[in-house]
């Protein structure tokens, strides 16, 4: 471990450089520069199991005295992290649950204020994920326009991809459903028609949280393939997943975060080789072929 | 209390200079700073298509469960007149000393709840929306704004019972019904102002949603909604001088009072504070200028854990 960081010390640049000698589709324009990162949640009311009210009252009381005392708790999710992502680049973000990968990919998007260091990007990074704007009451079109609208996109631009995003989800494959609401969808349609809009924007920055993992087979293909065409227009994608085969499959860099320091940076397979051992996914990986067969006996016997 | 303090946090102090100089070198800039005030406007006109679409979405979503959908839009406004009608017209008897009295209360309801619901839904604006502030870039103040714009809507369907009501009464068409257009647009400006001013504070402290609704029934009551400023004050006599115009230059008793001069026949110039359009305009720029600079002044910050 002492390894990375002594690595990582020696400059960001020099790796960025014998990266850039491995791939051709990266060009030398930073699009994201992360210059010594730090995120500070503030949560209000966790003082423990005494009666919260008096903790309250106390907190009112003494506001700027006693942070820690009033108890208001700070939690560093992230810590000290630098990278530059430069454009062409497809990056993937791993790290155990609750190790700050979408808080690092919120303060990238500015949607959450840095408590040290900065953030520089080029024009306005966007999060993947319309979620919040789609209201479940409306039928799919209006949200689709909603949706479209919400992401900074004209009305006719919308217009003029309206089809294809009604396509690309498939949600009239069965039936007129898009003039449905969307509260009488099945949460893969809506996940679906979700993922569907949020992509038809092109993205100078696109970061990515986990949105692979919703749908069938088929759409986790079509959505990749999607992915891969936003790359081509886009510069520059993060990518958040527990999914390692999501990430190998789209990704040529990976940043591995642990307890919100950046442990690991570098090529995928390198990065993800010492992240399965650390996580002891390899060991599962072996006893895969022997679980296999286990059903079949299992089977005879009943 | 930091989950991290026995991790060894990597020591890259030599880089810091490096990659800020790098960033400058291709033009980037930095993530999630507040725009100029300016450059803030110019994104929100640019976002006006999604303020106008969010505002018809939320209203039409109010209502689309129930049976009788969207005529609850003129419903909840006339069945709200009927209940002060009952406490004050009947119960208190305030009738017999205003004419006309129906459209005079009607007027006022409405006209109140539409500044009452835009400060209601304005302190929630944005820490009822914290899951879109933390997933879309937009100008946040298209929130307020929206919500605002919602409640105007919410009124015109209001008025149209409005106007049915005083065509029952027996109250003239007249030109003067035209001046309910600035009225509306003048209130309208104020109402966003103070919304805007409440959604940063509903922000940083989401507790005043729950007083919200104490404060605005206390100025619903010396607004004049249910009677006459006018008559009340002529009654008692041994009020201090001041009180009187005070309680008639409150906005939005100068509102209400513009609405019915506007619209009903009886209710005279006389009965209006001096300089009224002055009071009028002078409370809307006010509201809505120093509304929307207070709120653009937190802008960075809306949406923080």
């Amino acid at each position: 471990m002492a390894e990375y960081t002594e690595e990582f010390a020696d400059g960001i640049t020099d790796r960025m450089t014998d990266q850039a000698a491995d791939q051709t589709s990266r060009s030398d324009i930073p699009t994201v520069v992360a210059d010594s990162v730090d995120i500070v949640y503030r949560v209000n009311g966790t003082s423990g199991g005494r009666g919260s009210a008096t903790a309250a009252l106390n907190r009112m009381l003494r506001r700027k005295q006693a942070d820690q005392a009033s108890g208001v708790r700070k939690v560093h999710a992230v810590r000290n992290v630098s990278f530059v992502a430069y454009k062409g680049e497809a990056i993937g973000l791993i790290g155990t649950n609750g190790s700050g990968k979408s808080t690092l990919l919120k303060a990238v998007a500015g949607l959450l204020p840095v408590e040290n260091g900065r953030i520089y990007t080029d024009g306005q990074p966007s999060l993947l994920g319309v979620n919040a704007a789609l209201m479940s009451d409306l039928t799919g079109e209006r949200n689709v326009y909603l949706g479209g609208l919400a992401m900074g996109m004209s009305r006719e631009e919308i217009k003029e991809r309206y089809d294809d995003i009604v396509d690309f989800s498939g949600i009239n494959e069965k039936g007129d459903f898009i003039t449905l609401p969307m509260r009488t969808y099945s949460s893969g349609m809506g996940a679906r028609l979700r993922f569907s809009i949020a992509a038809a924007k092109d993205h100078d920055v696109l970061l990515i949280d986990e949105a692979l993992a919703t749908g069938d087979a088929a759409f986790r293909k079509r959505s990749e393939q999607r992915i891969r065409e936003l790359r081509k227009h886009a510069g520059t994608v993060f990518l958040v997943s527990h999914n390692n085969k999501t990430i190998r499959d789209t990704c040529d860099r990976v940043l591995w975060l642990e307890r919100g320091v950046l442990r690991m940076d570098g090529p995928t397979e390198d990065v993800l080789a010492e992240y399965e051992a650390f996580t002891g996914d390899k060991t599962d990986k072996t006893a895969k072929p022997k679980a296999k067969p286990k059903p079949k006996p299992a089977a005879v016997t009943a | 209390m930091s989950q991290v303090l026995h991790t060894p946090p990597p020591t890259s102090t030599a880089d810091d200079d490096d990659l800020a100089a790098l960033a400058a070198r291709h033009g980037l800039t930095v993530s999630g700073a507040r725009p100029t005030l300016p450059q803030y406007v110019r994104e929100l006109w640019a976002r006006r298509h999604f303020i106008a679409a969010f505002s018809t979405a939320k209203l039409t979503s109010q209502y689309s469960q129930a049976k009788l959908g969207q005529v609850w839009q003129v419903m909840t406004p006339l069945l709200n007149a009927a209940v002060y009608y009952f406490i004050f017209g009947v119960l208190l008897d305030t009738k017999r000393s205003v004419p006309d009295y129906i459209p005079f209360l009607v007027t006022g309801v409405f006209i109140w709840t539409f500044t009452q619901s835009s400060i209601l839904t304005g302190t929630r604006a944005i820490s009822g929306n914290l899951g879109l502030v933390r997933a879309l870039h937009f100008p946040r103040a298209a929130l307020p704004i929206s919500f605002c714009l919602q409640q105007l809507q919410q009124l015109l369907f209001s008025m149209c019972a409005l106007v049915v009501i005083l065509l029952c009464f027996g109250i003239p068409v007249s030109f003067s019904w035209f001046l309910a257009i600035p009225v509306l647009v003048l209130q309208f400006t104020f109402n966003t102002g103070i919304a805007m001013i409440m959604a940063r504070l509903g922000s940083k402290t989401p507790d005043i949603a729950q007083l919200m609704p104490f404060v605005l029934r206390t100025w619903m009551y010396i607004s004049g909604v249910m009677w006459s400023i006018d008559k009340l004050t002529k009654q008692h006599d041994d009020l201090p001088s001041w009180v009187a115009p005070a309680l008639k230059a409150n906005p939005p008793a100068v509102y209400i009072d513009l609405m019915r001069y506007s619209l009903i026949d009886s209710f005279h110039a006389s009965q209006l504070p001096p300089h009224v359009w002055a009071l009028a305009v002078g409370w809307a720029l006010l509201a809505g200028v120093c509304g929307f600079i207070y709120f653009w002044k937190a802008e960075e910050t809306y949406g923080r854990g």
